[in-house]
């Protein structure tokens, strides 16, 4: 392998874990509640621009992380709270509106909290690049990476192996069969924008050393998560790391050898050819039950 | 799409033709300046889009996130006719119209199988590559900076200042609201309407899907295209902006704000969502934190959309059931 296809594949994984990441949001919002959040970007933006805010502030970097992730987490439970909740019977169409609403509020309110500045989080251990096969590494890359890895599996174990995670599972399948079985649905759904939420602000943190923030990089990362989500089989843990991953690469592999300027279009091309051959998405056959 | 398309009656929808016919035609009376007209014009010119789009999306039950696009390439397609080869705008004006309709048809067949948020993603995804071609190929289209666009003319007329502007887009909205209506009283409007209610229950009584979703797509997109080039040959210039998903989503918001599956809810939505920005401005940096606190309340409190919603309210104070 070329020095240059390495550096190409390593920049689309990076990317493509982030946009896994944000798809992992939308599909666990969509199985609890059939909605498709448009504000997902919003907490990819929050969690960003909260890190840089509060490292800016004087606050450590682990710790300016963990106020980010949680600041936004609770931006999604009081999104589910104030908003999808009160709206509850509501048309899908409506909900999704909803959503659009809460990210013009969110980048709103973002411009008020911070500025239109971009801002930039220090590289999590040094901005030193590593060597690999004549390709060079950044060490952000490999949190990007080991992180995504590590919240994956944290993910399974909590949807296989506790009840809060069972109950999300069991209203995804059957949201009727579940409340029957005593599962408050209500807290489900609370619980799972509170977790995409979090999803969501964790993407931000992780990418912002690599490619700065600033009030708007929702839109851009919301939309690509949301087009990972789709690619994958909307609905589908696994198939939102593939869509993400396969994003990600498709977009780095067409922006180094074909065009940087028409990225974007390579993905969407093939995300359409995807969606017109593979309905269902790259995790396969069609389900009568979608799990996280 | 889960809400059923139940339209007004046909008495119901004359009188709201009526009551929009009077409105555009004594709104001058309020309009103290150009500025006003200016907000008016582009009111008109989105509540078209807005009409047509209502018919995919309220009727016909399909959902579009990339109607900015045909907007864009309507706008674009007359601009480089008339701004590069030099074609009678007349001319590059229909001929960017016909061929948006056409790609649509093209595009239409393969992605109009799809559903729920498949659709939704291929139809963004399109407007996407739309709005990218738009951006990158600056020879034709002068890139992000955009290009500017000949004023609407023939034989040594030209169609300028704000008052003649507004009363062709008056006309027009107007003609598009009774086409529309019309329409949807037809048997084709009411192939629409059985296949939002079940498309299986549709093709059982012999409604052709795939016929009937490719024309309200085909007719939502030209009429998105018309209005992109009248809006570039009215502004005189055109940016890639026009063609972006965010113009996208505003289009469809509109519709879902004003309410799905009424005219004139899209003509309400289109009126309501353009000029409250301009509203908003006082508010200076407050301005986005409004409009969307201004949306989410509406939709929150009014999930079926402002018309309809209003329209029950009000039979319901007359004591009159719907």
């Amino acid at each position: 392998m070329s020095a240059q296809l390495v550096q190409f594949l390593l920049t689309g994984l990076t990317v493509g874990a982030i946009y896994a990441l944000v798809a992992l949001g939308f599909a666990i919002i969509f199985n609890a509640s059939h909605v498709i959040n448009f504000a997902q970007g919003e907490f990819v933006m929050i969690g960003g621009m909260a890190a840089a805010g509060c490292v800016e502030a004087g606050l450590p970097l682990p710790l300016a992380a963990l106020v980010a992730v949680a600041g936004a987490m609770l931006v999604g439970l009081a999104l589910e709270k104030l908003a999808v909740e009160p709206a509850r019977g509501a048309p899908v169409v409506t909900l999704i509106i909803i959503t659009i609403g809460a990210s013009i509020l969110l980048r709103g309110l973002a411009t008020l909290v911070w500025d239109k500045k971009i801002h930039s989080v220090p590289a999590f251990s040094g901005e030193a690049p590593l060597k690999l096969g004549g390709a060079t590494l950044l060490p952000q890359t490999l949190w990007v990476l080991g992180a995504t890895v590590l919240t994956v599996a944290l993910l399974w174990w909590f949807f296989n192996r506790t009840l809060t995670g069972k109950a999300i599972l069991a209203v995804s399948h059957n949201r009727l069969a579940a409340q029957l079985m005593g599962i408050s649905v209500r807290r489900v759904l609370l619980v799972s924008f509170g977790l995409s939420a979090a999803l969501g602000a964790l993407a931000g943190v992780l990418i912002a050393p690599i490619s700065f923030t600033s009030w708007d990089v929702g839109v851009m990362l919301g939309l690509k998560g949301f087009a990972a989500a789709i690619l994958g089989g909307m609905g589908s843990g696994p198939g939102a790391i593939i869509g993400g991953l396969a994003l990600g690469l498709i977009e780095a592999l067409g922006a180094g050898y074909l065009s940087s300027a028409y990225k974007d279009v390579f993905a969407f091309v093939i995300i359409l050819a995807a969606l017109i051959f593979l309905p269902d998405g790259l995790a396969g056959r069609r389900r009568s039950t979608e799990r996280v | 799409m889960a809400s059923p398309a139940a339209a007004a009656p046909p008495s119901a929808s004359r009188k709201g033709l009526v009551a929009l016919a009077a409105a555009v035609a004594l709104l001058p009376l309020a309009l103290p300046n150009n500025y006003t007209y200016e907000v008016a014009i582009v009111v008109g010119l989105n509540a078209i889009v807005c009409v047509g789009l209502n018919l995919l999306i309220g009727y016909a039950g399909q959902i579009s996130l990339g109607h900015a696009g045909f907007f864009g390439l309507g706008a674009y397609g007359t601009a480089i006719l008339a701004a590069r080869y030099g074609w009678p705008t007349p001319a590059s004006l229909a001929a960017s119209v016909a061929a948006v309709a056409l790609l649509a048809w093209a595009i239409g067949r393969p992605i109009l199988r799809l559903k729920g948020h498949a659709l939704a993603m291929a139809t963004l995804g399109m407007g996407i590559i739309v709005s990218v071609v738009i951006a990158t190929e600056d020879g034709y289209t002068g890139g992000p900076d955009g290009m500017s666009v000949p004023p609407l003319g023939f034989a040594g007329f030209v169609l300028a200042g704000e008052r003649a502007w507004y009363w062709v887009v008056a006309g027009l909205l107007v003609a598009t609201v009774w086409l529309a209506q019309n329409l949807i009283d037809s048997p084709r409007g009411r192939a629409w309407r059985a296949l939002h209610g079940s498309e299986v229950a549709a093709s059982a009584i012999g409604i052709d899907p795939a016929r009937h979703k490719l024309s309200a797509f085909v007719l939502s997109a030209a009429l998105a295209a018309f209005a992109g080039a009248l809006t570039a040959h009215y502004s005189g210039f055109i940016t890639p902006a026009k063609a972006s998903f965010l113009h996208s989503i505003e289009l469809v918001t509109m519709v879902v704000f004003g309410g799905m599956a009424s005219s004139m809810g899209a003509v309400v939505g289109a009126a309501v969502l353009t000029t409250l920005p301009q509203l908003l401005t006082v508010f200076k940096e407050f301005e986005m934190v409004m409009l969307g606190a201004v949306l989410m309340l509406t939709m929150i409190f009014m999930p079926q959309g402002l018309v309809p919603t209003l329209g029950r309210a009000l039979a319901a104070a007359r004591g009159r059931p719907r």
